[in-house]
């Protein structure tokens, strides 16, 4: 009986250690997430942390991250956009905490930060340094132009809980033959440390050259993520707990009416998520009523239970 | 014999030790993702009872709203089937009320199309409702086919009215009937009272179809029947119902006089941020496309944790009538 036993127990010790020698060969168990599988991505993403992970957060952590979640807003206006200039500057752009308009060359009408530079590229790259130099304790950085309307709230809401010393650039990510990028009019989004890392890398004329490259005139978003490709930066897709895009080219109308026509039966759910980020491609009048839109139209007795608050801005009148 | 039975005893016990530990090991794997993958319902809305959610619970108990939309067979696809797939669905009861009866569903009034029946149209849409629907509510509004409403805000409006009174409430305009009367593109709403007496003006001929114009008329037929216009406007003075979409107010304008559309107010109207309520209503020509973009303006985008300046129901002064 004991020596039934012990072939028994033989057995299943062999059993066991079998198994556990395959599994670390990690070619046999399903259960374990094959490594390759990341690389095959077509881009990276960026989702939002989920309501229970917030939960479990104390209130010394939150209070952490609402310090460490502020925004350093950098807006590349010129005279010739005035109207959306005043739009921005009107709307959205009071929910940075701090909101720096960079123009290029300056106008009587609203006061910016004059870079003198009519090239885009040269002057993007001296907005970005300005700001990085003058970011005090912000660790967050948002560029767009005044074109593109931005929820701050829900920017803030999606890097919560990233590390602004890790390297991060997030948007609405687009590829380009090899080229991961994240398009400029949806905004881009930079920690600290990608921004460091290109301040950085601005200084090298063969990896990131002033002038742009020579041959041809590639565009600031792409001439961007080459730069940061090289600090080792890559572009991310930011979205929301469901997969669904967080920045938009587009207006709310254009997508809903997309939507119409590929969804017809599932309009608003197939558009956008209520967690958006951007919008762009409205009118300087649009932009007023999507403010209204945002942070004013609601139904009376829906309340939500969100981990943070966030404050209305001093001064103004329009949320 | 012994033998091999020692022998099936060691396969099984590899067996049983290489499928118990796979399992283990699986179950382990499960638990450490899902903590990290978790799916959330991307609108994520609590039924935690606060102040608002008790009070909107308890109201539509008695704040049953009907809705009836004044349509016909030309729009059903292109207008009203959308108001049936957004804000249509909110209210208590809905009819589509139409020149003919379809499986939409419409009800057919036995008046025909054009702009000049839509006086009688809502005669007959309100005799029907009288005669078929009164015990199905305690509110009674109209709305065209091209109007958004936010049920709950309208419900919010009426919760400090009482249904049993003779009253009527929307956008109130100045001219032509001395109470003043309700844009009928805006919606406007009939409490019960209000209803049984517009039916009663048509019968005992104290209300005749005096002009083509429905909210005109209307408006004579329900001074006629003393039923009292009430104030819609919020704590803040700001309206609710709108006659026209969100970009003809809420734009910022440098001082002017009063632009036409604003040229009937019965109030003093604002223009600019401080037009419009939170809690806004309704809005009027808003067609297709529009209709899903207030609704997830409405109901679906939303800025993460931002504290919403008007609270009407917290006691504080920055709440203060204007």
């Amino acid at each position: 009986m004991l020596a039934e036993g012990s072939s028994f127990m033989k057995g299943m010790l062999l059993g066991g250690l079998f198994c556990l020698v395959l599994s670390l060969l990690g070619s046999f168990s399903p259960s374990f997430e094959s490594n390759t599988t990341e690389d095959h991505h077509h881009h990276h993403h960026v989702k939002a942390a989920s309501k229970d992970e917030l939960k479990r957060l104390t209130d010394t952590q939150m209070d952490e991250l609402s310090q460490q979640v502020r925004v350093y807003c950098v807006i590349m206006v010129q005279p010739k956009v005035l109207v959306y200039w005043a739009t921005a500057k009107d709307t959205w752009s009071k929910h940075c905490d701090q909101a720096v308009f960079y123009t290029s060359e300056s106008s009587k009408a609203l006061d910016a930060v004059n870079l003198s530079e009519k090239d885009d590229w040269t002057r993007l790259r001296k907005a970005l340094k300005h700001a990085y130099d003058n970011a005090g304790e912000l660790r967050w950085f948002f560029l767009a132009r005044p074109t593109t309307f931005a929820i701050i709230e829900n920017l803030k809401y999606l890097i919560l809980t990233k590390d602004p010393s890790e390297p991060f650039y997030i948007g609405h990510a687009m590829k380009s033959g090899e080229l991961d990028y994240v398009e400029y009019e949806s905004g881009i989004v930079l920690s600290y440390e990608a921004l460091k890392r290109l301040v950085h890398v601005f200084q090298d004329e063969d990896k990131c050259p002033e002038r742009g490259r020579a041959l041809w005139k590639l565009s600031e978003e792409k001439q961007l993520a080459i730069c940061l490709k090289f600090t080792g930066v890559f572009a991310e897709n930011g979205e929301d707990s469901q997969g669904k895009g967080l920045f938009n080219s587009k207006s709310v109308e254009s997508l809903i009416s997309d939507s119409l026509s590929n969804n017809p039966t599932n309009v608003v759910e197939g558009c956008c998520s209520d967690m958006a980020v951007t919008f762009s491609g409205m009118s300087p009048n649009q932009m007023q009523v999507m403010m209204f839109g945002v942070y004013r139209l609601r139904p009376y007795g829906h309340d939500f239970h969100d981990s943070l608050i966030f404050h209305p801005p001093e001064g103004s009148d329009n949320d | 014999m012994k033998h091999i039975t020692s022998q099936l005893l060691f396969i099984t016990g590899v067996l049983l030790g290489f499928l118990s530990l796979h399992s283990l090991m699986f179950s382990w794997r499960n638990v450490t993702d899902r903590e990290v993958n978790r799916q959330v319902p991307q609108h994520i809305h609590t039924v935690i009872p606060g102040e608002h959610r008790e009070a909107a619970a308890n109201l539509s108990q008695s704040t049953r709203i009907l809705c009836w939309i004044l349509t016909g067979p030309k729009y059903l696809q292109s207008r009203t089937k959308h108001i049936k797939e957004t804000w249509a669905r909110r209210c208590d009861k809905v009819l589509y009320m139409s020149s003919v009866k379809t499986d939409f569903p419409t009800v057919g009034l036995d008046v025909d199309e054009g702009r000049e029946n839509l006086y009688w149209k809502t005669i007959r849409a309100f005799q029907y409702i009288h005669q078929n629907h009164l015990d199905e509510a305690e509110w009674f509004l109209k709305a065209d086919d091209d109007t958004f409403v936010v049920v709950e805000n309208l419900r919010h409006v009426l919760s400090k009215y009482d249904p049993e009174k003779p009253l009527y409430l929307g956008r109130r305009f100045r001219p032509f009937v001395q109470q003043g009367y309700m844009s009928g593109g805006a919606g406007y709403v009939l409490s019960k009272e209000a209803v049984k007496r517009f039916v009663r003006g048509f019968k005992s001929g104290e209300c005749t179809h005096f002009s083509d114009i429905e909210d005109m008329a209307l408006g004579k037929c329900m001074e006629t029947m003393k039923v009292d216009p009430a104030d819609s406007r919020d704590l803040k003075g700001r309206q609710t119902f709108h006659p026209f979409p969100p970009d003809y107010y809420v734009v910022r304008q440098p001082p002017r006089p009063r632009p036409w559309f604003l040229i009937y107010e019965y109030y003093t109207p604002t223009e600019g941020p401080e037009c419009c309520s939170d809690f806004i209503v309704s809005f009027h020509y808003i067609y297709a496309v529009q209709q899903y973009t207030l609704e997830y303006f409405t109901y679906h985008l939303r800025p993460y944790g931002y504290k919403y300046r008007y609270n009407p129901d917290s006691q504080t002064k920055n709440n203060a009538p204007s």
